[in-house]
């Protein structure tokens, strides 16, 4: 067997710059080789989110391209839909940081008046079999409720939504992100 | 040599979750479903089998002092290309699997195995030490992952196992379960599997 390279400061020297950039040549060339595969495949989650939540509403824009956002509210995008430029809902993607696990990123379709359509999770943290339950049926409660009448908040907080059993903060949450996309949308919606 | 036993190892007798009771982090983290477990294992072992037979490779050339962090930046790359490559082809799993993709770097089996093993044996045997290692952490990991998602959640892989709503015991999901998990299969294994070594 060959004998070990000594430990002299050159041989270190030479070897880790060797190994450095061998790594980052194989990271450069599998990068390069995955961002068009890794964008296309983000854009079309986004593209099928929202046209998840705006389902029902008629609209002949493109939503994805017409995103803004409000002043006044971090993070939060909003996708109008249109019918004749004539505004009939929007996707707004929201985000609460009061998860049980960090941030909870929704998707919640709006009609026009403000009328919740559908809500969907993009993204969330929580603990899988409790807070993970905010991905099920459990959010069709939402479907329909106006926040300008009905009080987006769980019973425990004096609102109207049932908490998931166990996931009182995950529901927190997800209420917390919807009042939040009902805001932007009331104040950017009607531009 | 013998190289059977090489990759045999890893499966019971030197189980690197049961048995040498390493990486002990991941394995808590996410083992809550056997899907997650299952994923996390087989990402692992193609991290590790890579690493173990890059390591096997260029041992000689690699200076004593500066073995760590030669095997860090080889593991870590190693580790980034698989998240890269998940998340562009099969971004349902990527998605599910989240962060523990890229804390696979610090997942300790890898690095003690390149450093015990690979770094003195020869190619073949490193990468039949990779493989065995691996499928045993996979292994461990689903059972833990199936054992915790059965209890917590009534479900094997997804799968309703007992009707819609069962009645199940929440704490095997939560953290506490898996130490609790953990700990029983571990005391199983040291009662009748372990005598043989």
């Amino acid at each position: 067997m060959a004998r070990k390279l000594e430990s002299t400061f050159g041989n270190m020297l030479v070897v880790l710059t060797t190994i450095g950039l061998a790594s980052a040549f194989a990271l450069g060339f599998t990068y390069n080789k995955t961002r068009t595969e890794i964008e296309a495949a983000s854009k079309k989650k986004q593209e099928k989110i929202i046209r998840e939540v705006l389902d029902g509403i008629a609209f002949d824009n493109n939503p994805i391209a017409e995103k803004y956002t409000v002043e006044g509210f971090d993070k939060i995008e909003i996708y109008p839909a249109k019918q004749g430029g004539q505004l009939a809902g929007a996707a707004v993607k929201s985000v609460s940081p009061m998860g049980y696990a960090g941030n909870v990123w929704l998707m919640v379709g709006f009609k026009v008046d403000g009328t919740i359509n559908k809500t969907a999770v993009i993204e969330h943290k929580e603990t899988p079999g409790l807070g993970t339950k905010m991905a099920t049926s459990w959010r069709d409660q939402y479907n329909g409720k106006n926040p300008e009448r009905n009080d987006i908040r769980v019973k425990n907080d004096g609102g109207e939504i049932d908490a998931i059993t166990a996931a009182t903060i995950s529901s927190r949450a997800f209420s917390d992100a919807v009042r939040k996309a009902y805001d932007a949308f009331k104040k950017g919606g009607t531009q | 040599m013998n190289l059977l036993k090489e990759f045999t190892k890893g499966f019971l007798k030197e189980n690197p979750i049961l048995v040498l009771l390493l990486g002990m982090c991941p394995t808590l983290a996410v083992s809550n479903s056997a899907i997650n477990g299952l994923g996390m294992g087989l990402a692992a072992t193609f991290v590790l089998v890579c690493s173990n037979t890059v390591i096997a490779l260029i041992k000689n050339l690699i200076p004593d002092k500066v073995r760590i962090p030669s095997f860090i930046v080889i593991i870590a790359s190693f580790v980034t290309i698989v998240d890269l490559s998940m998340q562009a082809f099969t971004p349902l799993l990527s998605e599910s699997l989240g962060v523990f993709i890229p804390l696979i770097v610090v997942n300790c089996i890898i690095l003690a195995r390149a450093e015990a093993f690979a770094s003195k044996n020869g190619l073949i045997a490193s990468v039949l030490d990779g493989f065995g290692m691996g499928l045993g952490f996979a292994g461990a990991l689903t059972l833990l992952g199936a054992i915790r998602e059965i209890l917590g959640d009534g479900r094997v892989f997804g799968i309703p196992l007992f009707g819609d709503n069962p009645t199940t015991i929440l704490i095997f999901i939560l953290p506490p379960g898996a130490f609790v998990a953990l700990g029983l299969m571990i005391a199983f294994v040291n009662k009748y599997v372990k005598k043989t070594a």
